[in-house]
């Protein structure tokens, strides 16, 4: 069969029980993870299964195929919830980056600076895995185990993501800190989901952390603290108090210490409020 | 693509390149990148990190920009691929965007510009008259480590090119001569140029910081390995298994013997097949490592009982420097205020985007290697040592050079090559890894300075005194260099009575470290423009006006006794900014009023900072001949020996050449460095070659102009042209005389008429004080920049850099620009975000510089205080610009919020931490 073939996802997975093998999508990962050494062969290519490559909603569901880049993220029509992921799109390495790596490909990479994990779970997203013999779906936090570690059993790809409609007036927002403009991995990054009723109070809040532990967070206390107060009381400087940060463990490394992280954590986190607020609009 | 039925993994893989159909075959899995340099042979496509970290191998597929060392070759099956060379020669948009790019000096180097290209094209095929900000995003993804963006930018957006050149000699902005390969895709780097079929060597090195090793049974690891035709360790080397640059400190081997002393030394090297010697996994090399305990930092190295790197070095003391002059001590006891502080800087990695490259082949009894370097006749003479080999056996050919700025001084691939083609008698080829290149090759010296001074109650520096001790690594390279530098330096341009500045270099078991842009200045002025910054506030002066008080002037004397009558302009540089810096401290000050009650994190600080730097070896003779010669067809030809690694040395030295002969630039035909062509033009370095090689090609012309001034019978004035085989002289009275190329003698060259002069700068040794006149001249610099600090997150955004550089005369002033842009770039990145730490930053994703969305606007004031020894006037330049960037950072950081950081890089948790500090201290003063 000619490598470059076009295939089916059955005959893909099919071949994957056969064969224990590594799985290559956007190359973003997968090359400089070689350290100048030669690819491996045979692997599944995700980027020519059929079927992968399109983003679209699906009954209830967003659907995220496997092969989807960030390009692909940035450029489609998608509801105001998908800002912050837009936004982490924008800030994935570069637009050649952006334009090769795959939304799937980053939360399979399980690295704990992933820009795309803090928006996924901040959208309540799951996990679409397949194999030959089943397809299971499951959170997204339940997904990513470690540093590098998944849920992934060797004969399974994950499929999708499902990303969950969002109500009107959703916010959403993303930011990331590090020390250049492009091509630069995080100090610390943080996703934000608010769903707002029409009283304008939160009815929903999701709030992810990445780059402050091995595997991105939710700030649970926080989330309940803003759970039913009025969109524009969250305004309050010093909003965000250390306890809620509870649950963070960032190491030191060349890019920052543990204590920095926590602190850019509080202040981004604290001005991100006071911007949902005001897109909140006045009481 | 999935268990392939067959034993051979090659599939046929088909796309269309640059506009031709193309079928391949290679394993899917393949880098794209891999297979278009190396099957296809489209070798405008640049490896520069292997990892999509750097950009330089962007191509377009179906139209968009990727990186194809991270794209597997099955994946552009069927799909349309273009790079520079096809887009260059076919699309509109990239032949005029190419053209704009010569326009304004937007190449460099060269290496990133087909990445650049690419990615710019895309982006204006999609919109065609972006904004900036489009741009920045369009070009994120590539790194340029020369220019500085800001001419890509400018070349990007179309805005309109420094004034069109009226002529083409002296002061003219006309285009890089060999700009046209640059653009177009054809310039050849050192992986361009190997022939088809090379062998491919590879260096085994040490994993670790400081280790014994074994070597096993390595002739079996041949025999067993199919396609390995050699392996090569120090006891193939038939001289001297040492390589270094300073006479007295050469001790450094091609291969360790039996203990390697940093992560990265070679030990042996493979040599085959390109596809079994690139697929070899190398932990399978013979060889058993005892670790032992290393020594990472100078302080460790100085302890009483420190392992010693190298036998006879107490204490793993290199070398020191010292400059004194007056009192320091009795000086600074007298001072109305004083100020003293510690500095420390890490190693920086030069991170041009071309890693060492290059190939070598037998000739005879001859070895010629053709790659990437900054010194030729350096390299030539040091490989001869290594072969046993006579100087005149061995020919360097410079190919273009991806960057340099002081690395590409030392060897690299040369000696390995070397051997590898003198034992097996075939082309061998040899290109580092970006992880080997920086485990590797030297890095600027990691400093630790201690720094008073003082000053009287009328502003005037009356004591100076600094200490400075530099890790130089495992082994000395140009270590000596920035130990005798530094004191020369320290001062700053700055009149100063009572001066004591100490240096010492300590060896320790990491990369050794070199030459880098200033060989230890910027780390010095760092210190010493932040000390200053301190004394002006408690005296409450003006800064910039603190340092127009201290300026050095004509005929005041150095800290080295030196006197310059004329030629000295560093108080131009610093009032050229007056009116700019008074504007910026008002708006910082109108800015932080309303941010301060707005509550708004941000504040706005100025910083200004000077910087010197002395052209050429210090205290040294360092001549450079310049050839030229005119053939009986009427053909002036220029052998232009100083390497151009980006900085301009083969428009520069033509302009020179053209102007001091009276013809137009473009009748000479220009014989770049080749050590069997072009005489010894000295390396590419110390500022010297405007400076130095200028004047030898203008002594060169001169004569040659004298020549025919002579046949002709002519006056000094008489004006020259050529004609076919006939020069026609005419005398300003209107006399016309002739010379007959044809009816003249051909000397050995083919030349009817030659000239090879040599120009070497005056300069005096120094003496046990660091008293004489240790360079012929100085250039000059002051720069400031306007910048806002995040004091909640301790982040730093610039926003303009005011750049006053005194250049004598600007022989080019595009060429100009492009020097002070991409030094001021190379200085953000030392200020903000650059620190090698040798196993941690080994590649361009951990080791950070500065992208095209961190270098602001730049505002460029060329001055011009002409010194008597330059040609025409000229200076050196290629050093001096980054030397105040970094203070100038550091100072505008202290003026908006009033941390101090003294440990670089600034990053935003050191910024954070030091506002804290100064916040305490204010209110305990408040």
């Amino acid at each position: 069969m000619s490598g470059s073939e076009k295939i089916s996802l059955q005959d893909a997975l099919a071949a994957l029980a056969d064969k224990k093998m590594p799985i290559l999508a956007g190359g973003t990962d997968f090359y400089p993870g070689l350290m100048d050494g030669p690819a491996p062969y045979p692997v599944l290519d995700i980027t020519l299964i059929s079927g992968l490559k399109t983003l679209e909603k699906m009954n209830s569901d967003w659907r995220i195929g496997a092969a989807v880049t960030w390009t692909q993220v940035v450029k489609a029509e998608l509801p105001p919830a998908f800002a912050g992921l837009r936004a982490a799109a924008l800030e994935v390495g570069s637009l050649q980056i952006q334009n090769s790596g795959t939304v799937v490909g980053n939360i399979c990479n399980a690295s704990p600076a992933a820009d795309g994990v803090p928006p996924l779970i901040a959208l309540n997203a799951r996990v679409e895995i397949s194999s030959a013999s089943n397809v299971r779906v499951v959170p997204i936090e339940q997904f990513i185990l470690g540093v590098r570690d998944t849920a992934l059993e060797p004969d399974e790809i994950v499929t999708a993501l499902l990303v969950p409609e969002f109500p009107k007036g959703t916010i959403s927002k993303f930011k990331k800190l590090g020390t250049r403009s492009y091509l630069v991995i995080s100090i610390a990054m943080i996703a934000v989901t608010l769903e707002i009723s029409d009283a304008g109070i939160i009815s929903n809040v999701r709030i992810a952390v990445g780059a402050c532990s091995a595997v991105a967070q939710r700030l649970f206390a926080l989330e309940e603290e803003l759970a039913g107060l009025k969109i524009s009381k969250i305004a309050l400087s010093g909003s965000v108090r250390m306890d809620h940060l509870f649950g963070l463990s960032p190491i030191d490394d060349v890019r920052g210490s543990g204590g920095f992280r926590i602190e850019a954590v509080r202040e981004i986190l604290t001005r991100m409020l006071v911007d949902c607020a005001n897109d909140g609009g006045p009481s | 693509m999935i268990s392939p039925s067959r034993d051979k993994s090659s599939i046929d893989i088909s796309f269309l390149l640059n506009g031709s159909s193309t079928t391949i075959e290679a394993i899917p899995t393949t880098r794209l990148s891999e297979v278009l340099r190396e099957v296809n042979g489209t070798r405008d496509v640049k490896i520069g990190c292997n990892a999509g970290d750097c950009g330089a191998c962007t191509i377009l597929v179906d139209g968009s920009p990727v990186c194809s060392c991270i794209t597997a070759v099955s994946q552009v099956d069927g799909k349309k691929i273009e790079t520079l060379s096809g887009l260059a020669a076919k699309d509109p948009v990239t032949k005029k965007l190419s053209q704009s790019f010569l326009d304004h000096g937007a190449a460099q180097c060269g290496i990133c510009t087909p990445g650049i290209l690419v990615a710019a094209t895309a982006l204006l095929r999609e919109n065609h008259s972006p904004d900036e900000a489009l741009v920045l995003n369009a070009l994120g993804g590539v790194l340029c480590r020369c220019t500085g963006y800001r001419k890509i930018i400018d070349a990007v957006l179309g805005v309109e090119p420094l004034n069109a050149a009226v002529s083409s000699g002296v002061g003219a902005a006309i285009a890089r001569l060999d700009g046209d390969e640059k653009v177009s895709g054809a310039d050849a780097f050192g992986d361009d140029v190997a022939p088809p079929g090379a062998l491919t060597l590879r260096v085994i090195r040490s994993p670790h910081h400081h280790a014994d090793f074994k070597l096993g049974d390595v002739s079996a690891f041949v025999d067993q390995t199919k396609g390995l035709a050699l392996v090569l360790t120090a006891q193939d080397i038939p001289g001297t298994n040492l390589f270094g640059v300073i006479p007295g400190f050469i001790d450094q081997p091609v291969f360790a013997e039996k203990t390697t002393r940093f992560r990265g030394e070679a030990i042996a090297a493979i040599v085959g097949d390109a596809h079994v010697v690139n697929k070899l996994d190398l932990s399978c090399f013979p060889v058993e490592w005892t670790e032992r305990e290393a020594i990472l930092t100078s302080g460790d190295a100085q302890e009483e009982g420190a392992i010693r790197l190298h036998g006879d070095k107490n204490k793993n003391l290199m070398c020191t420097g010292l400059v004194q002059c007056g009192d320091a001590v009795g000086g600074l006891e007298v001072a109305f205020v004083k100020s003293s502080g510690q500095f420390e800087t890490g190693f920086i990695e030069h991170a041009y985007i071309e890693p060492e490259a290059g190939y070598a082949r037998r000739i005879g009894n001859r070895i010629e290697i053709y790659g990437c370097t900054q010194a030729p006749f350096m390299d030539r003479n040091s490989v001869a040592s290594i072969m046993g080999l006579d100087p005149s056996a061995v020919r360097i050919v410079p190919t273009s050079v991806g960057g340099g700025f002081g690395s590409k001084l030392d060897l690299s691939f040369q000696p390995y090559v070397a051997l590898a083609t003198w034992m097996l008698n075939k082309p061998v080829r040899m290109t580092y890894t970006r992880i080997e290149s920086m485990q590797s090759t030297t890095k600027r010296h990691p400093s630790e300075i201690s720094l008073e001074i003082g000053a009287d109650k009328n502003g005037k520096i009356c004591g100076f005194n600094f200490a400075g001790t530099f890790n130089t690594g495992a082994y000395a390279s140009w270590g000596p260099t920035v130990a005798n530098r530094v004191p020369v330096h320290a001062s700053g341009p700055y009149s100063i009575e009572n001066y004591k500045a100490v240096s010492r270099a300590i060896y320790t078991h990491c990369v050794p470290a070199g030459a880098f842009r200033g060989f230890g200045v910027p780390q010095s002025a760092i210190a010493v423009e932040s000390i200053l910054d301190d004394l002006a506030v408690q005296l409450d002066m003006d800064r910039l006006e603190f340092r127009i008080f201290n300026a050095l002037e004509n005929n005041k004397p150095t800290v080295t006794g030196q006197v310059f009558e004329n030629s000295v302009g560093i108080r131009a540089c610093l009032e050229s900014l007056r009116p700019k810096w008074t504007d910026a401290l008002e708006q910082a000050q109108t800015y932080n009023t309303k941010a301060e009650k707005s509550g708004s994190p941000l504040r706005r600080g100025v910083g200004v900072a000077s910087g010197w730097y002395g052209c050429g070896n210090t205290s040294m003779s360092n001549p450079s001949a310049i050839k030229s010669g005119i053939t009986r067809d009427g053909l002036i030809c220029l052998h232009q020996g100083a390497v151009d690694i980006g900085q301009g040395s083969n428009t520069v030295i033509p302009q020179i050449f053209a102007s001091a002969l009276g013809v137009p630039i473009d009748q000479i035909l220009i014989k770049s460095a080749d050590t069997d062509i072009t005489p010894d033009a000295g390396k590419t370095s110390a500022s010297r070659q405007t400076f130095i090689s200028g004047n030898a090609a203008r002594l060169s012309a001169e004569a040659l102009r004298g020549e025919i001034l002579r046949l002709t019978n002519c006056p000094p004035d008489a004006t020259i042209r050529f004609d076919g085989s006939t020069i026609i002289v005419t005398a300003a009275h209107g006399t016309e005389r002739q010379i007959n190329l044809v009816s003249l003698k051909e000397n050995d060259n083919g030349y009817v008429l030659s000239a090879e002069e040599s120009y070497d700068p005056p300069t005096e040794p120094m003496d046990e004080n660091g008293q004489g006149s240790p360079y012929a001249l100085f250039g000059y610099a002051a720069q400031m920049t306007e910048l806002s600090v995040d004091t909640r997150l301790g982040s730093i955004k610039l926003l303009s850099f005011t750049a006053a550089h005194d250049v004598g005369k600007a022989i080019n002033p595009v060429l100009v620009e492009g020097q002070i842009h991409g030094g001021i770039a190379q200085g953000i990145g030392l200020a903000l975000m650059e620190e090698f730490i040798p196993g941690r930053t080994e590649n361009l994703h951990d080791y950070l510089i500065p992208t095209i969305g961190d270098v602001p606007p730049i505002e460029t004031y060329i001055l011009e205080v002409t010194d008597p020894n330059g040609p025409y006037g000229a200076k050196g330049l290629g050093e001096h610009v980054l030397i105040p960037t970094a203070p100038a950072i550091l100072n505008g950081i202290t003026h908006a919020c009033g941390a101090k950081v003294r440990k670089l890089p600034a990053t935003p948790e050191r910024v954070l931490a030091e506002i804290r500090i100064s916040n305490k201290k204010e209110q305990a003063n408040g």
